[in-house]
C-alpha cells in the first residue's frame, strides 16, 4: 500500500480530533477571553484570583494530590503483590480491581454516601463494635474516601501492566548479587516501573482535578472543588464566559503539570534513580 | 587439575504438581573444576543449577557447600553467581553500574569497586564500554558484561544458564575459547548449562548428562564420548549407530547376523546388549573385504567429510569418510574391535524412560 492510500485512511481520525478536540478548545479560548457582548476581557482569567474561586482551586489541587498518593500507595503494592502470584488467576484478580469502573460513576458515588451518613451502614458497623461519635457523611475524608475509590484502576492498571514485564532474571540476578527484597525492589523494580507510575499518577491526578459531583454528594458541598466551580457558571449561574475562564486556567494548570512530570521522567529514568 | 569436593547435592528431588523434574539426583561439584550440565530441555539441568543458585528449593535432599547446608539458604547470602540464559542486565543502568551493583551492596570502597570495574571489563575485552548503556551493546558484548558483573565479586562458583544460547555460531566458538580462558584466569568453580553437546565436549573437565530428571552419565568428554553408558548417552552425544545385539561370550559381539570381535568383557555370555558404533569408525572397502555388505543410499558432503547412509542386513548405517562413494555403490563394511562400545540393556522401567528420543523432549518445552 502506498503512502497516499495510506494517508486516507487517517482522513476519519483527522475530522474526528478537528471536529471534537481542536474546535471545542477554540470555542472554549474564545469564550473565555470575551465578554458576554462579545468583547475581549481577560477578566474571566483574572477570576481565578477571586478568593472563593482561588480556595476551590487549592482544595481541588490539595485533594487531588492526596488522592493521586493514596492511590499510588494502594495500587504499588496491589501490583508487586500480583506479579509475585504465580497463579493463572493473575487476570481475574486484576478484572476484580476493575470492576467498579463497569458501574456508573453517580450510582458509585451514592452507593457510598448511603454507606457514610449517620446511621448508614458504616455507622452500624462501627456502633456494632461499640464505637460511636464518628461522622464520616460530609467531610473532607469522606470525599478524598469516593475519589481514591473512583480512580484506583485508572493507577492499578498502568502500573500493573508495566510491572508484570519486568523480567524475573532481573530480580533473581539482583538477589544472586548480594540485594536482599527491599534492595531489589528500590533499585530494580522502581526504577523499572517508573513509567507505568508516571502514567498512572497523570491518569488520577488530571480528572481528580476537575472533578465534580463527588464533593457535592459526599462533601455536602462544604467543600466546593473547582470542578464544581465550573460546574455551576455553566448549569446554574448560566455565566459561560466565566465558566469556560476558569476551565482555560485549570488546563494551563495541567499543562504545566504534565510538562513538570515530563521533564522528570527523563532525568529519572536515565540517571537520577 | 580439580581439587576438594565444594558442592554436595544429596537425593535432590523436584516436582511441579505431578511433573517430577528431578528424581533422588545426586552430585558432587570439585573446587575448580569445569562441569557441566548436558541434556535436552526439559531434562532438569536448569532447575539443578536454579537449586544451586538459591532460586528453587528442592522438595526433598539437601545442597552442602563446603559442608555447610545451604538448601534453604536465600539467594544473595550464597558465595555463587550466575550469568543468567538473557543476561538479565540491568537496562537503567549503565554498563559500570552494572558492574558495580553487587560491590556496592557489599559497601566496598569507591577506589576499590573503580578498580574492579577496569579490572573486569579488560578480562572480558570491553574496556572503555564503561559508561555506555546496555541497549547499545551487542549480544556477545552483553553477555561479556555479565560475565563481568557476575565475577566481580568473586564468587567461589559461578553458575552459567546456557549463556551462549542466543549468539550466533562464530561468536559462539569464539566465546567457548573465552571461558575457558577466563576460568583458567580466575581458578574458579564453573557449573555450566547446556544442551549443545558440542559446547559440552569443548570446555568441560566434567560432563554430566541428564535426562527426565535423571543423571545419565559423568565423565570426562573423552568418557562420554567413547564409551557411553546407554543408548540415550550415544544417540545425545554426537551421531551414532546403535544396533541390538547379543554378547556372544567376551570379546565377541554378534549383530545384524554377523559375530564380530571386540574389546569389552564381563557382560556374560549370551546376553542382549546394545552395541555404539560412531559414524567415523566405519570402514568401506571393497565388496567381500568386510564382515558384511552394503549398498549406499544417500550422499551429502559436510566439508571435512562426507556424510553416507548404507543400507547392510536390514540395519541403515550412518557412515562418515573422506572418500566419496556414490549412491547405489556396493561396499563392504568393517569395524576396528576397539571402535565397538557394548552397552547394557536398560533394565528398570525408570532408565528404559530416561531413555526416550531427545528430539521429542525438546518439542514440549518451551
Amino acid at each position: 500500500m502506498n503512502r497516499k492510500k495510506l494517508q486516507l485512511f487517517a482522513t476519519p481520525y483527522i475530522i474526528w480530533i478537528a471536529a471534537f478536540i481542536i474546535i471545542p478548545l477554540i470555542i472554549v479560548a474564545i469564550y473565555a477571553l470575551t465578554d458576554s457582548s462579545g468583547a475581549f476581557t481577560l477578566e474571566n482569567i483574572k477570576a481565578i484570583g477571586i478568593p472563593k474561586y482561588a480556595r476551590s482551586l487549592g482544595i481541588s489541587v490539595l485533594f487531588s494530590l492526596i488522592t493521586t498518593a493514596v492511590c499510588f500507595f494502594i495500587a504499588y503494592p496491589i501490583a508487586l503483590i500480583l506479579k509475585s502470584m504465580k497463579i493463572k488467576n493473575q487476570n481475574f484478580i486484576l478484572f476484580i480491581f476493575i470492576l467498579p469502573m463497569w458501574m456508573n460513576f453517580l450510582l458509585r458515588t451514592y452507593a457510598w454516601k448511603t454507606i457514610l451518613i449517620p446511621n448508614g451502614l458504616l455507622d452500624n458497623i462501627l456502633a456494632f463494635f461499640g464505637i460511636t461519635g464518628f461522622n464520616f457523611s460530609d467531610s473532607a475524608a469522606a470525599i478524598l474516601f469516593g475519589m481514591v475509590y473512583d480512580f484506583l484502576p485508572f493507577m492499578i492498571m498502568p502500573i500493573y501492566n508495566t510491572v508484570i514485564k519486568i523480567d524475573d532474571n532481573l530480580i533473581n540476578a539482583s538477589r544472586d548479587l548480594g540485594a536482599g527484597y527491599f534492595t531489589t525492589l528500590r533499585k530494580i523494580v522502581f526504577p523499572l516501573s517508573v513509567p507505568g507510575i508516571l502514567s498512572g499518577v497523570i491518569m488520577v491526578f488530571v480528572p481528580s482535578l476537575t472533578t465534580f459531583a463527588v464533593s457535592k454528594i459526599l462533601g455536602g458541598s462544604k467543600y466546593l472543588l473547582i470542578g464544581d466551580v465550573i460546574e455551576n457558571q455553566f448549569m446554574t449561574a448560566y455565566d459561560w464566559h466565566l465558566g469556560a475562564g476558569i476551565s482555560f486556567v485549570l488546563m494551563i494548570f495541567i499543562i504545566i503539570y504534565i510538562v513538570i512530570q515530563n521533564f522528570i521522567d527523563k532525568d529519572e529514568g536515565a540517571n537520577l534513580i | 587439575m580439580a581439587g576438594e569436593k565444594l558442592i554436595n547435592l544429596e537425593n535432590i528431588s523436584k516436582s511441579y504438581g505431578s511433573h517430577t523434574v528431578l528424581d533422588e539426583l545426586n552430585l558432587y561439584i570439585r573446587e575448580n573444576e569445569f562441569v557441566t550440565l548436558l541434556g535436552p530441555s526439559g531434562c532438569g539441568k536448569t532447575t539443578t543449577l536454579r537449586i544451586l543458585g538459591g532460586f528453587e528449593h528442592p522438595d526433598k535432599g539437601r545442597v552442602l557447600f563446603e559442608g555447610e547446608d545451604i538448601t534453604r539458604l536465600a539467594p544473595n547470602k550464597r558465595q555463587l553467581n550466575t550469568v543468567f540464559q538473557k543476561y538479565a542486565l540491568f537496562s537503567h543502568m549503565t554498563i559500570e553500574e552494572n558492574i558495580a551493583f553487587g560491590l556496592k551492596i557489599k559497601k566496598k570502597s569507591k577506589q576499590y569497586i573503580k578498580d574492579k570495574i577496569a579490572y573486569a571489563l579488560k578480562l572480558v575485552n570491553l574496556e572503555g564500554f564503561g559508561k555506555r548503556m546496555p541497549d547499545s551493546l551487542s549480544g556477545g558484548q552483553q553477555q561479556r558484561v555479565a560475565i563481568a558483573r557476575a565475577i566481580v565479586n568473586e564468587p567461589k562458583v559461578l553458575l552459567l544458564d546456557e549463556p551462549l544460547g542466543a549468539l550466533d555460531l562464530k561468536l559462539r566458538q569464539d566465546m567457548q575459547y573465552e571461558l575457558i580462558r577466563l576460568k583458567n584466569e580466575l581458578g574458579i568453580t564453573f557449573v555450566y548449562v547446556t544442551h549443545d553437546q558440542e559446547e559440552a565436549l569443548t570446555m568441560s573437565d566434567t560432563i554430566v548428562v541428564m535426562n527426565q530428571g535423571y543423571i545419565q552419565q559423568i565423565g570426562s568428554p573423552e568418557d562420554i564420548y567413547n564409551e557411553p553408558q546407554n543408548a540415550f548417552v550415544a544417540d545425545f552425544i554426537g551421531d551414532s549407530n546403535i544396533i541390538s545385539g547379543t554378547m556372544i561370550e567376551d570379546k565377541l559381539v554378534e549383530f545384524l547376523g554377523v559375530k564380530f570381535p571386540c574389546v569389552d568383557e564381563g557382560f556374560g555370555n549370551n546376553t542382549p546388549v546394545d552395541v555404539v558404533i560412531r559414524p567415523e569408525d566405519v570402514e568401506l572397502g571393497a565388496p567381500g573385504s568386510g564382515r558384511l555388505d552394503g549398498v549406499i543410499t544417500n550422499i551429502i558432503f559436510k566439508g571435512v567429510h562426507y556424510e553416507m547412509e548404507l543400507m547392510a542386513n536390514g540395519f541403515e548405517w550412518l557412515v562418515q569418510s573422506t572418500k566419496f562413494h556414490p549412491v547405489g555403490e556396493h561396499v563392504g563394511i568393517n569395524v576396528d574391535p576397539f571402535n565397538i562400545q557394548i552397552m547394557n540393556k536398560p533394565e528398570s522401567e525408570d532408565e528404559e524412560a530416561a531413555a526416550i528420543d531427545p528430539e521429542a523432549a525438546t518439542l514440549n518445552d518451551d
